[in-house]
């Protein structure tokens, strides 16, 4: 066998990957539905931190701010691990999934309530006092006049941090969560060939160039002109 | 019942400090209905702190304000209702850039009045007629000149029937040739009755249309008086000196 012949055995063994093929494709939707699930608790969280923390009450400003701090400071797989190994300590154990949603939720959190945040105040001043001089009051001035061009304004950074977090997915193999990543190591120590590993690495750009993409796409879209 | 007599905006002993500065020392200033009152004054005089505490953008330090015979500084008063009778203009104009022209003046009669959308829409027309803007109804504040956006902003103040008018230096962010257009809408609605406080230092504006213009320095009125008399024989040093200073420009 020439070195040749044995790098395609090792990485694009058909018998291989026609096996694992299977456990590949659920891991791929299991990596979908766990990354729903983050965007959307994540999301909507960072956003309801911004909102709240945009009423400028002082207390409730540090905490956010605290938590925030927190969850951008730890690496996500620290907080995966403290979730998952930790927490049964305290007579709490999560599954996997949820341990892992729930770290990576938590963090995009924070990250998406500091962008939600860096919109709302970029919005002008001006903008407060004119709806404010017509009558209109505080609620209603944010919703309808200072949050849609925050949202606008803060769409390509989302959208960025967005697919960066939901990439650490993979994470959720070290706590046995049978994702792309995991399924795939699965299928390396039980066949003794990387294959899986290629299939996975290939499962991954499927799911992620076109988010890229549209990313991309995003920020030329959402270039704002006043 | 709103007084049908006496000043439509009454400001009395207005104090305004900003931490140690202090911006407004005791300035009094009553405007009466159909009055056009322009304030001149050197920058950091506080012309624009005084407009602001009109409408209790900014809270004065003391004094006491009234509007239409409402008490503006009273804690009880229902300032967000307070507003719609006190239009103000910005010198950035300050339109919703995610708005339409139409959706910019509909807003506040639609959220503020609760006008059902058509009727919020047919009045917003209406007042964008006035600043002959109509066909411009459906377009973006990025799609129009600054002049137009200033007068969609005059449009978004009238169309709640506001009793005074406040302008910031309507004018002074707008390119040369497009100040025309701008003076001619405040021009109409002073024809139409409208009570007009104006800060501007459009000095051939203020000849042809304030009844009175009021000068300031140093959070101060130092000297007011009829047009011709402010800007052709101005009585104090300090209104001689700025006068000079404009007229050169
Ligand atoms: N929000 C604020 N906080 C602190 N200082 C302020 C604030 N607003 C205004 N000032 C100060 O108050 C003073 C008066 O300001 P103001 O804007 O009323 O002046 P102005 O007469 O309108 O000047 P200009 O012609 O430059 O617009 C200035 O020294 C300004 O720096
Ligand atoms: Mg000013």
């Amino acid at each position: 066998m020439t070195n040749w012949d044995r790098f395609l055995d090792s990485f694009f063994n058909a018998r291989v990957a026609a096996e694992y093929l299977p456990k590949i494709v659920e891991g791929f939707w299991l990596t979908i539905l766990l990354a729903g699930c983050i965007i959307l608790a994540g999301v909507a969280a960072g956003l309801a931190l911004a909102v709240l923390r945009s009423l400028g009450i002082r207390p409730l400003n540090w905490l956010i701010i605290f938590v925030v701090d927190l969850f951008r400071a730890l690496p996500p797989l620290v907080v995966i691990a403290l979730l998952y190994f930790g927490l049964p300590a305290a007579g709490l154990s999560l599954s996997g999934f949820a341990a892992a949603w729930l770290s990576l939720s938590l963090v995009l959190m924070a990250f998406t309530e500091e962008i939600f945040w860096a919109g709302i105040t970029a919005v002008p001043k001006g903008q407060w006092e004119a709806a404010r001089s017509t009558g209109l009051g505080f609620f209603p001035t944010f919703s309808l006049v200072v949050l849609p061009q925050a949202l606008r304004m803060v769409v390509p950074p989302l959208t960025n941090r967005t697919i960066a977090i939901t990439k650490g997915t993979a994470l959720a193999s070290v706590v046995a969560v049978p994702e792309i990543l995991g399924a795939a190591q699965a299928g390396v120590s039980f066949s003794f060939n990387p294959t899986p590993l290629t299939l996975g690495a290939i499962a991954y750009l499927v799911l992620f160039l076109p988010v890229v993409i549209l990313g991309r796409w995003v920020e030329t879209r959402f270039a704002w002109k006043r | 019942m709103p007084k049908a007599t006496g000043p439509i905006v009454e400001a009395r002993g207005i104090h305004k400090h900003f931490g140690a500065l202090h911006v407004l020392k005791g300035v009094d200033l009553a405007v009466h209905e159909r009055e056009l009152v322009f304030v001149i004054g050197p920058s950091g005089s506080g012309k624009s702190t005084l407009l602001r505490c009109l409408n209790r953008l900014e809270e004065p330090s003391g004094g006491a304000i009234t509007v239409d015979g409402i008490d503006i500084l009273d804690r009880r008063t229902d300032i967000n209702k307070a507003r719609q009778r006190i239009g103000m203009v910005f010198q950035a104009f300050n339109l919703y850039p995610h708005m339409t022209a139409l959706g910019n003046v509909a807003l506040a009669l639609r959220k503020v009045q609760g006008l059902p959308r058509a009727m919020a829409e047919d009045k917003a027309r209406r007042a964008l007629e006035r600043v002959h803007l109509a066909d411009r109804a459906g377009h973006y504040p990025g799609q129009l000149s600054g002049g137009q956006q200033q007068r969609v902003a005059i449009a978004r103040a009238i169309a709640l029937e506001p009793r005074v008018m406040l302008f910031d230096e309507p004018t002074s962010a707008l390119d040369p040739e497009l100040v025309g257009g701008v003076l001619a809408a405040m021009r109409e609605l002073r024809e139409s009755g409208m009570t007009m406080v104006v800060v501007s230092h459009e000095m051939g504006f203020a000849r042809a249309a304030a009844d009175r213009v009021v000068f300031m320095d140093g959070g101060r009125i130092v000297e007011e008086g009829q047009p011709e008399a402010i800007f052709g024989n101005p009585q104090q040093e300090r209104t001689r000196a700025f006068i000079g200073q404009i007229s050169r420009h």
